[in-house]
C-alpha cells in the first residue's frame, strides 16, 4: 500500500483504477512565412473556430453546472477575440513574418506573464485562462485532435493540471475523481470538480508516479489522502466513509434549498459555527443560512504576538464577502479558562473557568479589544456583520463594551473609513447570571445566543473537562432547559431574537423542545445542518408544544 | 462627451466574470467609444484583458466616459448597468 498526501479541494471518496490524462501535445514549429495575409487569414479562421468551440462548451457547462460555469467559457471567448491580444498577434505575423502557431505561443506567454505579475492571487490564476485559450487556437492551427480518456471503465483521473476546457470536455461518466500534481484551490479544475460533485485532490507533486497507472486507488477529497493498492482495513475504512458521504449527499440532494419549516409552518434559522475562514466553504456546501458563531480565537492562536488590526480585518472581510451578504455573527475574543495563549501572559489561576476570561479580559485590557473592534467594524462594510460578546454576567459589562463600539465607530467616521451602520450587537448567554437577568439584558442588545456548553457547566457547577463528572454533567438537566426557555421568553418580550450556538443546538432529541420554546436560530457545525433540517421538517410543533413546555416544569422531568 | 463617476460595490471588484459581462454589454454600442479611467490609467471597455489588468477592487472610484453615438442615452444605459452589476 502506498499513501500519498495532497490537498483535498472537493469532498467525497472515490475508488477505482488510476488513469493518466492523455494530452495531445502539439509541437510548435517556428518558421518564417512568405504570404503574411494568408497567415493572418489562417489565424483569423482558427480564432473563429476556437470561439465557436467555446460557445459549444459554454452551453455544455450551462447544462451541467449552470450559468456561472458557462460564463467562464464566455469569458474565454472574449479573451480569444480581445483587441490587444489580436493586435499583438497581427503585429508579429505581419511585421516579423512569423508563423501563427509560434506567434500565438509567444503572445500567450506575454499576456499570461502580465496576469501572473498582478498583486492579486485571483488575477494571477487567470494566466492559466489565457494559456488555455491560446492552446485551443494553436491546436486548431496545427490540426491536432484533443486528448481524453481511452478507457472502458470509470477511472480516477490523474494529470499535472487540467485546463478548464479539458475538464469540461471530459466524458463525466468515465470519471470518479481527480488527482492533480499542481493546481490551487481556486483553480477552475477545483471549482468545476466541486460544482459537479466529483472528489478532487490537488498538489500531490511528484508523489504520483506514472507506474501507478491502472492500479487500484482510493482518493479522499476531504482529507487529501490518496491510497494506491489499499490494504483491507484501509479499504474498509474508506469505503465506509464513502457510503456515509453518499448518504449525506443524498440527504443534501433531498433537502438543499428547502426551508427549515415544521409541518405546521413554524420556521427556525439554521446557521453554522465555524472556527476559521476556510470553513465558509463547508457552510455554503451544507446550505447553512448564515454563520451564528464565528470564533475569532483562531486569529490569536495562530500568532506569536497580538494580531494586528489589518491582519484581523482581512480575515473578517474574507468571511463576510465569501458569505455574500448572509449574516455572520463574529464572537469577540474568548480566551482564558481552557484556551490559553502564551503572549497574553495571563497569570495562572486556581479556578480559570471562574477567572479572567473572554469579555473580562477585553474589558480589563481595552487596547486588545479596541484593535479587534476596529478590525470588525472596518470589515462590516463587506457583508452583514453582527458582533457578539462572550461570558457576560452584568448589564454594566455590556454597556461598557457597547461604549467601546461607539468610540470605534466615531474614530472610523473621523478617519473617513467606511463601515456599516447596520451592525447588530448581541451577547452570549452562557452564565446563569446572564440568563436570570436576561429581561434586563434584552433591552440593551440586538440578540441573544445561548452557549449551552458553558451554561451547563456553570449552572450545574460541573467542570466539562473533567471526565469523572460525566454523569453529573447533563445538558438535558431541567435547570438548563428552564433557563433556555426563560431567556427565549425574555428575548421575545423585548422584540429581539434568541438562538442557541452550543452543542445542544444540534441535539436532535431537543429539537422539538427548542421549537416549542420558540428558539429563533440554531447554530450548529456545518455537517449538522441538514440532519437538523430534516428533523425540523418532520416535526409538528402544535402536537408536542404543550406537553414539552409543561414537562420542563413538571416532576416527570425529575432526574 | 459624457461621463459619470462610480464606486465599485461588487465585493470581488472587476474580476473576470464582471469584466466579461461588462465588455459584452459595451459591445452593444458600436457607435460610441466607451472608456474607463482609474487614477491615471484609462482603458477601452472593449478590451477585456486590459480591463482585468487594471485590477479594480471593491471601493475603487472609476470614471466612465462615452464619446460618439448617442452619448447621453448610452451613458445613462452604461451607468444603469454599473449600478446593477458592478
Amino acid at each position: 500500500m502506498i499513501s500519498i498526501q495532497g490537498k483535498g479541494v472537493s469532498t467525497g471518496v472515490a475508488a477505482g483504477p488510476l488513469y493518466f490524462y492523455q494530452r495531445a501535445k502539439a509541437t510548435i514549429h517556428r518558421y518564417e512565412i512568405v504570404d503574411v495575409d494568408a497567415e493572418w487569414a489562417r489565424f483569423k479562421a482558427a480564432q473563429a473556430k476556437a470561439i465557436e468551440q467555446l460557445g459549444v462548451l459554454a452551453e455544455k457547462a450551462r447544462e451541467e453546472a449552470g450559468d456561472e460555469a458557462a460564463m467562464l467559457f464566455e469569458t474565454h471567448q472574449l479573451m480569444a477575440e480581445d483587441l490587444d491580444y489580436e493586435e499583438a498577434i497581427e503585429e508579429l505575423i505581419k511585421n516579423e513574418k512569423q508563423n501563427a502557431e509560434s506567434v500565438v505561443t509567444d503572445v500567450a506567454a506575454q499576456f499570461a506573464e502580465m496576469f501572473a505579475s498582478m498583486d492579486d492571487s485571483y488575477m494571477q490564476a487567470r494566466a492559466a485562462d489565457v494559456k488555455d485559450v491560446s492552446t485551443r487556437i494553436i491546436t486548431i492551427l496545427s490540426g491536432v485532435v484533443q486528448g481524453g480518456i481511452d478507457s472502458d471503465v470509470p477511472v480516477i483521473l490523474a494529470a499535472d493540471d487540467l485546463a478548464p476546457s479539458e475538464t469540461v470536455q471530459l466524458d463525466k461518466s468515465k470519471i470518479l475523481g481527480f488527482i492533480t500534481a499542481g493546481g490551487s484551490g481556486s483553480s477552475h479544475t477545483a471549482i468545476l470538480a466541486r460544482t459537479m460533485g466529483i472528489p478532487a485532490i490537488i498538489g500531490v507533486g511528484d508523489q504520483l508516479k506514472p507506474e501507478y497507472e491502472g492500479r487500484e486507488v482510493i482518493a479522499d477529497g476531504g482529507t487529501g489522502n490518496v491510497v494506491i493498492d489499499p490494504d483491507e482495513p484501509t479499504r474498509d475504512r474508506l469505503m465506509a466513509k464513502r457510503a456515509e458521504l453518499l448518504k449525506r449527499q443524498e440527504l443534501l440532494n433531498q433537502l438543499k434549498g428547502l426551508p427549515n419549516e415544521t409541518k405546521d409552518g413554524k420556521t427556525v434559522r439554521i446557521y453554522c459555527n465555524i472556527g476559521n475562514p476556510e470553513d465558509v466553504h463547508a457552510v455554503l456546501e451544507n446550505d447553512g443560512a448564515g454563520i451564528g458563531l464565528f470564533r475569532s480565537e483562531f486569529l490569536y492562536l495562530n500568532c506569536d504576538d497580538y494580531p494586528t488590526e489589518d491582519y484581523q480585518f482581512e480575515a473578517y472581510k474574507k468571511v463576510l464577502s465569501d458569505m455574500g451578504g448572509k449574516e455572520v455573527v463574529i464572537r469577540t475574543l474568548d480566551i482564558g479558562a481552557d484556551k490559553m495563549i502564551e503572549y497574553f501572559q495571563l497569570p495562572k489561576e486556581e479556578n480559570p473557568a471562574l477567572g479572567n476570561r473572554a469579555l473580562r479580559i477585553c474589558l480589563n485590557r481595552p487596547e486588545i479589544f479596541h484593535t479587534q473592534l476596529r478590525a470588525l467594524y472596518r470589515a462590516s462594510a463587506y457583508g452583514r456583520l453582527s458582533i457578539m460578546f462572550p461570558m457576560v454576567t452584568s448589564v454594566w459589562e455590556v454597556k461598557e463594551a457597547k461604549k467601546m463600539c461607539e468610540q470605534v465607530k466615531a474614530e472610523l467616521t473621523a478617519e473617513g473609513i467606511p463601515y456599516s451602520d447596520e451592525v447588530d450587537v448581541g451577547i452570549m448567554i452562557e452564565t446563569p447570571a446572564a440568563a436570570v437577568i436576561s429581561d434586563r439584558l434584552a433591552k440593551i442588545v440586538d440578540f441573544f445566543s445561548i452557549g449551552t456548553n458553558d451554561l451547563t457547566q456553570y449552572t450545574l457547577a460541573c467542570d466539562r473537562q473533567n471526565n469523572d463528572l460525566g454523569r453529573f454533567f447533563n445538558a438535558h438537566h431541567p435547570a438548563v432547559l428552564r433557563l433556555i426557555k426563560m431567556v427565549a421568553e425574555n428575548a421575545h418580550k423585548a422584540g429581539i431574537w434568541c438562538g442557541i450556538c452550543g452543542e445542544l443546538g444540534a441535539d436532535l432529541e431537543l429539537t422539538e423542545t427548542f421549537l416549542s420554546i420558540g428558539v429563533d436560530e440554531l447554530s450548529v457545525s456545518p455537517r449538522a445542518v441538514l440532519p437538523l433540517r430534516q428533523k425540523v421538517r418532520e416535526t409538528t410543533v402544535a402536537d408536542v408544544q404543550e406537553k414539552l413546555v409543561a414537562n420542563l416544569m413538571s416532576d416527570e422531568n425529575d432526574i | 462627451m459624457k461621463s459619470f463617476d462610480y464606486v465599485i460595490t461588487d465585493p470581488v471588484g472587476i474580476h473576470a466574470r464582471p469584466a466579461g459581462i461588462l465588455v459584452k454589454e459595451v459591445k452593444n454600442y458600436k457607435d460610441s467609444t466607451i472608456t474607463l479611467t482609474k487614477g491615471e490609467k484609462t482603458v477601452n471597455l472593449l478590451k477585456l484583458m486590459a480591463l482585468m489588468q487594471m485590477g479594480i477592487k471593491q471601493g475603487d472610484k472609476v470614471t466612465v466616459t462615452v464619446e460618439g453615438g448617442d452619448e447621453e442615452a448610452v451613458c445613462a444605459k452604461i451607468e444603469e448597468f454599473f449600478k446593477a452589476n458592478m
